[in-house]
């Protein structure tokens, strides 16, 4: 039994090696952190310097993405962007998938009337283009990035409870949670310690998969003035200045998306390889 | 008659999630640090205490929570909601109901353009399994996915509107001489200004529909009856597109409703960037001037059409499936 789930475990780290979309991926977003970490460092410019001799410049040697119109240096603002962008994709999930995780457990593991409530609910907070909702609630708030995070967590758990729900209806008639029934274990003991871990692999592929999401909100968000405010960079903010001067800077519209793109790529593509990689149930 | 009997039991499951639609509206209205109209009133320098009273009974602030939603809940049902805080106070089912039409025309058309591209892209790739074409349009997939549409509609913009010169880019027709225009040269202006947002706007939803029906027709050409009627010797064609297609597209419809919020979510961007006096405009604009009557009005109203797509979509599924509506499972 055991070798047979080491050689699993090797067979599929070997799919995991073998699959280049996935490699790709994770080289994405291990490069994507380092930048973020080391923004100080890495940054030519600093990020907020204005510099009223070089007001929208093209893309030079200098200044490789060009520079904005007030002359702030565009790469540096894109790598102190990818904090803001890398932090709320984190938070956001983790958010999401806290609550989903939770409120999936209690519906899956009970069942009846609770399994009713919490499911009636997802279905009614699916009804909301999450857009629409998360703009109504900022409204009534102020729009800083923390309330971004938590919002954009609050209205995405309804895809991890789903998820969770439906790995606990199975697992809760499993002989380990007999067992532990019989030993006397309590219902948190149980749904949290014996039953969670069986379900950790598809919750850990949806939060990679949905950093992706919570970036590309947030980047819409900022570009419509309502997420992240300017002067503090961020991808969707730079695109609003894009916008602004789309018929004369080219480069302050590319760049940005481009910085988008390729984190959001980067989280899918590792997201997708590891679904084959820890649940080669599904294809 | 089995159909009507679960249709009705469909509507009546309506009431619920309606009842649960409005409830977290309400409560979201009810976030707002102090109250609805406190912005308002903050505004306002020549406002006195008892001024702020007034304000707050001619709202029915000064009422208990429940009798508040109770009145909300009346004024919603016969459409009443509220005057918009807007200086023109015109009444908000009016200003939702003036843009309704343009946003829905946007969505239908890309989901149109949604099934008609993105049908065909899928059963070829599930046809061809692992070749070229499916490898790129894979690729293609996952590219679309991660491409925010408001980057994309900006790229298209900088292409087709300014350095081509080939589309317009913002508003619905042309400003000038649209008057003069006949009846088809206003249908070609109109259709100009909408290629782009309509594009736009279907860009996720043909990555996603591409991928679902691929991994749908995979799962059918592995069946017994696919089998069966090539032993037959019926030609490739006729099993693909009449035994192969017709099964794998059922899920499908179920997708296509579960896809109406994005779409309508995404009317936000689009509207904004292409200058589109829709919804998603009204939603963006309310929420930059505050206005709590129109964004709360806007949030029901377009949770309640995402609630008419899904229910659309289900009496599709039942109309062309009759094990949902008999309540029959396969194995039993």
């Amino acid at each position: 039994m055991k070798r047979e789930s080491i050689e699993r475990k090797r067979r599929s780290i070997g799919a995991f090696c073998q699959n280049p979309l996935a490699i790709i991926g994770l080289l994405i977003v291990l490069a994507l952190a380092l930048v973020a970490i080391f923004a100080p460092l890495i940054a030519p410019y600093d990020p907020q310097a204005i510099d009223t001799f070089h007001i929208l410049e093209a893309p030079s040697l200098l200044h490789p993405c060009g520079t904005d119109s007030l002359g702030r240096d565009c790469l540096s603002r894109l790598i102190y962007g990818a904090r803001i962008s890398l932090l709320v994709g984190f938070v956001a999930v983790g958010i999401a998938t806290v609550v989903g995780t939770f409120l999936g457990a209690l519906a899956g593991f009970y069942g009846g009337i609770v399994d009713g409530l919490i499911m009636r609910f997802v279905d009614i907070m699916l009804c909301f283009p999450a857009i629409f909702l998360i703009m109504a609630v900022i409204a009534f708030l102020e729009p800083s990035i923390w309330n971004i995070m938590i919002v954009i967590g609050l209205t995405g758990w309804m895809g991890v409870a789903r998820l969770v729900r439906a790995e606990f209806l199975s697992l809760r008639k499993r002989d380990f949670v007999l067992a532990a029934k019989i030993s006397g274990a309590s219902d948190f003991d149980i749904l949290f310690s014996e039953i969670l871990p069986n379900a950790i692999a598809p919750i850990l592929v949806s939060a990679t998969l949905g950093i992706g999401g919570a970036i590309l909100t947030e980047s819409a968000l900022s570009f419509l003035g309502i997420g992240v405010q300017p002067p503090t960079p961020s991808w969707g903010n730079m695109l609003t200045e894009g916008k602004n001067n789309l018929e004369i800077a080219w480069w302050l519209s590319v760049f940005p998306g481009l910085a988008i793109l390729i984190t959001v790529l980067g989280y899918n593509l590792l997201g997708e390889g590891l679904r084959d990689f820890l649940d080669p149930r599904k294809d | 008659m089995d159909f009507f009997l679960w249709l009705l039991k469909r509507l009546l499951a309506l009431v619920p999630t309606f009842f649960g639609i409005t409830l977290i509206s309400f409560f979201v209205m009810h976030l707002a640090p102090g109250e609805p109209m406190s912005i308002q009133a903050d505004f306002n320098p020549k406002m006195t205490p008892e001024m702020r009273q007034r304000l707050r009974a001619q709202y029915g602030l000064d009422k208990p929570l429940y009798i508040q939603y109770g009145r909300w809940f009346n004024g919603l049902i016969h459409l009443d909601l509220g005057r918009s805080f807007s200086p023109d106070r015109r009444k908000v089912w009016d200003k939702i109901r003036e843009r309704l039409p343009v946003t829905i025309l946007i969505n239908v058309l890309s989901m149109i353009l949604i099934l008609v591209v993105a049908i065909p892209l899928g059963v070829r790739a599930a046809v061809r399994q692992n070749s070229l074409f499916d490898q790129v349009t894979t690729v293609l997939v996952f590219i679309a996915y991660a491409a925010p549409a408001f980057w994309v509609a900006l790229l298209l913009m900088l292409l087709f509107g300014i350095k081509l010169d080939l589309l317009p880019i913002s508003g619905l027709h042309s400003l000038m001489g649209y008057d003069s225009m006949t009846t088809f040269q206003k249908v070609l202006d109109w259709s100009k200004h909408l290629v782009l947002p309509v594009f736009v706007s279907a860009i996720g939803g043909l990555a996603g529909f591409s991928r679902y029906t691929r991994s749908s027709m995979l799962e059918v050409l592995r069946q017994d009856y696919i089998t069966t009627a090539r032993a037959k010797g019926l030609s490739e064609r006729k099993v693909i597109y009449r035994h192969a297609l017709r099964n794998a597209l059922l899920p499908l419809i179920t997708i296509l409703g579960l896809s109406v919020p994005g779409l309508i979510g995404g009317s936000v961007i689009f509207e904004s960037i292409f200058a589109i006096p829709g919804v998603g405009q009204l939603m963006w604009s309310s929420v930059m001037a505050r206005d709590y009557p129109v964004l709360m009005g806007n949030l029901v109203i377009v949770s309640v059409l995402t609630l008419l797509g899904n229910l659309l979509a289900d009496i599709g599924y039942a109309a062309v499936d009759p094990r949902v509506r008999t309540g029959i499972q396969e194995g039993d």
